[in-house]
């Protein structure tokens, strides 16, 4: 799983003049209550439009995020490291394909989504416009970006909207074989000979300020979305996730003997919270606005996959005289 | 039973195996739509996993271990038939490829259910099932595509046209191929070859498509013997280069 570290903007609330108050204090109070809101229930216009940009970006970052890793399945050294890659990025597509469905539940089209991402109007996770240099490099973001995205969603599997949530809790359980498999590559790469564990340290240098970019913006400066935690869209403060990852995945990078690259990085034995260098937000803002090493090469991929693929998509829309039962 | 024979059946199909699924693996995150991206991972899984196990099969009779064999032998010491390395090209080629090839292999797998080989005759009992799904899948492209717009029924013909002799390749002798038959180890490239025949006829005639008559093409062979396109090497350079940085690692 990719999701998670989405960016909400600053939000116009403008919208909520126009709702019917009754109707808007009933939903609120099913969300207060627990309650799921479902596909055919009423809900105001910017909950609609904020949970298709949720799932939407999620789904993107799905698909986008097959390409980095994907790039290193030709290359898996041995059978069993080629065929577990093989079906974790598969997994991945699986869940753009099951977060596509949920966001077309709230009334845009795959097709419509897959277009906005290719002009750049949707965004992914800022993550994958980084590059895999080496096998390590796959083998991080197996395991940590992957483990990054678990604290997201299983944070957003508990939401208020019922196709997500299901949507999240199927990709969670998939996901939690991910972090084996990337847990256990890192370990080979960690016992092995020196050549091996110098290369998953280099990956780690080069991963780790993206990794901590992966949560969004610290709270200091990110946009108010008080309404959107109310609502359960937004179930966590960027911070809160970085440093829940952090208190779990610390502790296991030292216990493999790597170091991270930040000399302030250490937890506060009275907060209980990590301490760590201020990530470059700027660097961040850059990145996700289209600047970063790989974003043209990424959107380029996808645009020429879609490309080539449209008269497939054509020819599946074609009438046929008759309906074929497959054979065999 | 000539071991020398059995070795050549299982070094062919293992090969074939393995560099098909590395192809097809090729497709991830690149596929038409999202389904096909799934459906073609799913078959370079199976794939690779049978070319697994027939390369577990042949280090019980005495040859190297799996990675070994599929991770640092050269081009020239590989014998999968020419189709399988031939680069994915277009959606239209890769489902041609598909289907001529699963249809042959799927069909080879049913032969060899009663293979005098007792621990292929089991392995193929068990990759029969997993075959289904993969000519279900090729038939039912064939069948949509073969008979939707002209684009795809002109793309599908001329990647036929082109894939034939090649696929003909599948069905390349072994100088050994009496004794395999003669043994019952599989009843041989000729019968498999009849057969594949009709069962691709009956397919692409129920499309818009039409199969040009098999004998007057020329089959593409060497593959069997070494002999490969240019393609193949640098699949293998790349399928090599994290294994070969350190062949005695663990990865």
């Amino acid at each position: 799983m990719y999701g998670g570290g989405n960016t909400f903007e600053g939000i116009k609330t403008d919208s909520l003049a126009s709702e019917d108050p009754v109707q808007m204090a009933a939903f609120e109070a099913r969300i207060a209550r627990g309650e799921k809101i479902e596909p055919t229930d009423w809900m105001p216009q910017l909950y609609r439009k904020q949970l298709i940009r949720m799932i939407e970006q999620h789904a993107h970052s799905e698909i986008i995020g097959a390409l980095p890793e994907g790039t290193w399945i030709t290359r898996a050294p041995g059978f069993k490291r080629k065929m577990a890659l093989m079906a974790k990025v598969q997994d991945e597509v699986g869940h753009a394909q099951l977060l596509y469905s949920a966001a077309e539940t709230l009334g845009k089209p795959r097709e419509q989504m897959i277009d906005d991402l290719i002009n750049g109007k949707s965004k992914y996770s800022n993550v994958f416009n980084y590059p895999t240099f080496t096998w390590a490099d796959c083998c991080f973001i197996s395991w940590l970006v992957d483990a990054g995205a678990i604290v997201n969603q299983l944070a957003n599997a508990k939401g208020s909207y019922g196709p997500y949530c299901r949507a999240l809790d199927r990709i969670c359980a998939e996901e939690s074989f991910h972090l084996k498999y990337g847990h256990h590559c890192v370990i080979y790469l960690a016992s092995g000979t020196q050549n091996q564990r110098d290369l998953f340290q280099e990956a780690l240098n080069r991963w780790w300020p993206p990794m901590m970019h992966f949560f969004g913006p610290s709270d200091k400066i990110s946009a108010h979305t008080e309404i959107l935690m109310r609502w359960k869209v937004k179930m966590g403060t960027n911070d809160d996730m970085r440093n829940q990852f952090l208190d779990m995945y610390v502790p296991k990078i030292w216990e493999l003997g790597f170091t991270i690259p930040d000399p302030l990085l250490k937890k506060n034995p009275e907060t209980g919270t990590w301490e760590y260098t201020e990530p470059d937000w700027e660097e961040f803002k850059r990145v996700i606005n289209g600047d970063g090493p790989c974003n043209k090469e990424r959107l380029q991929v996808r645009r020429i996959a879609e490309e080539r693929g449209r008269w497939v998509r054509e020819a599946l829309k074609a009438p046929q005289d008759k309906y074929v039962m497959p054979l065999a | 039973m000539n071991n020398e024979a059995l070795k050549e059946l299982l070094y062919k199909m293992a090969d074939d195996l393995l560099i098909l699924g590395h192809r097809n693996s090729e497709w991830t995150g690149l596929g038409p739509l999202l389904e096909e991206d799934i459906a073609f991972s799913s078959m370079a899984q199976d794939k690779i996993g049978q070319s697994y196990a027939l390369y577990q099969m042949l280090q019980t009779i005495g040859e190297q271990e799996p990675d070994t064999a599929a991770f640092t032998r050269t081009a020239n010491q590989f014998h999968n038939c020419q189709l399988v390395e031939l680069p994915n090209g277009e959606y239209d080629f890769s489902l041609i490829r598909h289907f001529l090839f699963d249809t042959a292999d799927a069909l080879r797998w049913q032969m060899l259910a009663q293979s005098a080989y007792e621990p292929l005759a089991q392995l193929a009992r068990k990759i029969r099932g997993e075959l289904r799904y993969h000519t279900l899948h090729a038939n039912t492209w064939i069948q949509q595509l073969g008979t939707a717009t002209d684009e795809s029924i002109s793309r599908l013909q001329t990647s036929l046209a082109y894939a034939l002799p090649f696929a003909l390749g599948i069905f390349e002798e072994s100088p050994y191929e009496n004794d395999v038959i003669s043994s019952g180890i599989f009843g041989g490239e000729q019968e498999l070859k009849i057969k594949w025949i009709k069962k691709i006829d009956e397919i692409i005639s129920q499309t818009q498509l039409q199969l040009p008559p098999i004998p007057t093409l020329s089959p593409v062979y060497g593959g069997r013997i070494g002999k490969h396109t240019g393609h193949l090497q640098p699949l293998l350079n790349e399928m090599s280069e994290v294994f070969r940085i350190d062949p005695s690692a663990e990865w």
